[in-house]
């Protein structure tokens, strides 16, 4: 049995001004097992964003059903743990306070919650800076407190939604490297957007290719590819080949 | 430390010695008659008396400058506290939810246009003399700043982050109490800075008319005895007082906002 599963999903939006429905996602359906890395990619507009919401349970779909562990999505909660593409950090909490937010949520001592967020601080890379504030870190920094806090959470599946988008390319290849690991060691069950062809096959054990509005969901492509992936290699550019195809077969 | 103090504040004070030094040379020049237009020297030397009862040149005033400054204050102080309570809490309602905003907002915004002052005449009525209409015309005039500014906060807070709260399981409480007011802290303190000028411009208006003591109870008395050195006495004690008081804003301000300083042109400098 699959961890989630979206089931013909559609989502059309209203323009009020203009009086016309937009079709932005037609029909997708999807599972995703338990300790899998999926990419969604996807050019821009395609409503892969839109998709990773409504599993996140932030917006709703006009008709078809996500489950996860069997049960309806219908509202976020914290077996979820999403990853923004900008950081989305509390600006007036320091780096612990907003890893550990769920924990003051739950009344959770003081003490007690700082002793719990460090080991996640560290594990993110960021110990020694669990007293700053946002302002005081790079988009970078800020964007691990973001992972981490989703990480703390240990929900049954962590979502993200371009969460590198904004960040410099060396960085970015770093966590990516960092972001496996984690995966590797904690058992995770990552689904991840990107509009990226090389992120995707860096990272993902699937890549769901999307074509362009109304979004659809083209050809779910296991990556057969050792770790880490070498992104010079023979079979990486045959799968970046027959990605690109698809996307420009339209 | 001196010198450093006096490098970092020397242009606070140009401007001010300027305008004072100005003001007593024309006021002492014969060009208009001094009881009319008193020199500061003259203004310091009646605020001196009327704050501790030094030479008797205020009258019967002398001595009572701080009970004076403690009768307003007490009215300000008590109507602005109900006005920031209303204010807050119906500005978090009317900015959170649809439903509030339909019912209450077309009230405010079609009563807020009416100046303060304007209600004098019915608070009178309504509330007879002393301190009962002043604190009404104080909660009223600082009550639309704050509520206004309050809407607009709690309009404003970024999508995300409510979605980042609920994402870890928020109730809707806990969002208003943990993720709303904090972002709206910045908008609601600009309210409460706007509504303390308010607070205390409506006191001296109420006092001048329905009250028989504070600053604004003298400054008119002194106008009908043609004490012009002793209005303007009672009108520097009221900037003086709504100076501090919105210091004391700005201070507290400060100590909870220091995570949006370095996201604005504060930052900068």
């Amino acid at each position: 049995m699959s961890l989630i599963q979206l089931k013909d999903i559609v989502k059309t939006y209203e323009d009020p001004k203009r009086k016309t429905k937009l079709l932005a996602i037609d029909n997708v359906s999807l599972e995703v097992e338990e300790n899998e890395f999926l990419c969604i990619l996807g050019p821009s507009g395609c409503g892969k964003s839109t998709l990773l919401n409504m599993i996140a349970g932030f917006e709703k779909q006009t008709s078809g059903s996500v489950h996860m562990n069997n049960k309806l999505i219908t509202k976020p909660g914290a077996d979820r743990g999403v990853v923004f593409q900008q950081p989305t950090l509390m600006p007036w909490l320091t780096v612990w306070e907003n890893v550990s937010f769920h924990l003051m949520l739950e009344g959770v001592s003081k003490a007690e919650r700082k002793k719990r967020s460090l080991e996640y601080i560290e594990m993110v890379g960021l110990k020694g800076f669990e007293n700053h504030f946002p302002y005081e870190l790079s988009g970078g920094m800020n964007q691990r407190v973001g992972i981490a806090r989703a990480l703390m959470l240990n929900p049954s599946a962590i979502l993200m939604d371009e969460p590198f988008a904004s960040i410099d390319a060396q960085t970015k290849s770093d966590m990516q490297e960092e972001l496996v690991k984690l995966w590797e060691k904690h058992k995770i069950t990552v689904i991840f957007i990107t509009h990226s062809i090389d992120e995707a096959l860096i990272l993902g054990t699937k890549v769901a290719v999307m074509t362009r509005r109304p979004g659809t969901i083209r050809e779910m492509m296991p990556i057969n590819l050792p770790r880490p992936r070498d992104v010079t290699s023979d079979e990486f550019n045959s799968y970046k080949r027959r990605i690109r195809e698809l996307l420009h077969e339209e | 430390m001196t010198s450093s103090f006096w490098n970092k504040n020397i242009f606070r004070f140009v401007v001010p010695v300027f305008l004072l030094v100005f003001w007593e040379v024309i006021s002492r020049s014969g060009l208009f008659p001094m009881a009319l237009f008193p020199p500061p020297t003259r203004v310091i030397s009646v605020w001196i008396d009327w704050m501790f009862g030094t030479n008797g040149s205020s009258e019967i005033n002398s001595g009572l400058w701080l009970e004076a400054v403690l009768s307003s204050g007490m009215r300000v102080m008590s109507g602005y506290f109900i006005a920031v309570a209303i204010g807050v809490v119906l500005g978090v309602a009317i900015g959170w939810s649809k439903i509030v905003e339909r019912l209450i907002e077309p009230t405010i915004q079609m009563l807020r246009p009416i100046p303060p002052a304007a209600w004098i005449p019915l608070a009178i009525i309504w509330l007879g003399i002393a301190n009962k209409p002043a604190i009404f015309l104080v909660t009223l005039g600082s009550f639309f700043p704050i509520v206004v500014n309050t809407i607009y906060g709690v309009k404003t807070t970024d999508k995300n982050l409510i979605r980042a709260a609920s994402m870890m399981g928020s109730s809707r409480w806990q969002i208003i109490r943990y993720v709303i007011m904090p972002a709206a802290l910045p908008s609601i303190f600009t309210g409460l800075r706007l509504g303390i000028g308010t607070a205390w411009a409506l006191t001296v208006t109420a006092e001048m008319i329905a009250v028989k003591n504070g600053l604004g109870y003298v400054l008119w008395d002194s106008y009908y005895f043609l004490r012009y050195d002793l209005v303007i006495a009672s009108m520097a004690s009221m900037g003086l007082m709504g100076f501090l008081m919105d210091l004391l804003i700005k201070k507290i301000m400060d100590r909870l906002l220091h995570w949006q300083r370095n996201t604005s042109v504060q930052g900068m400098q």
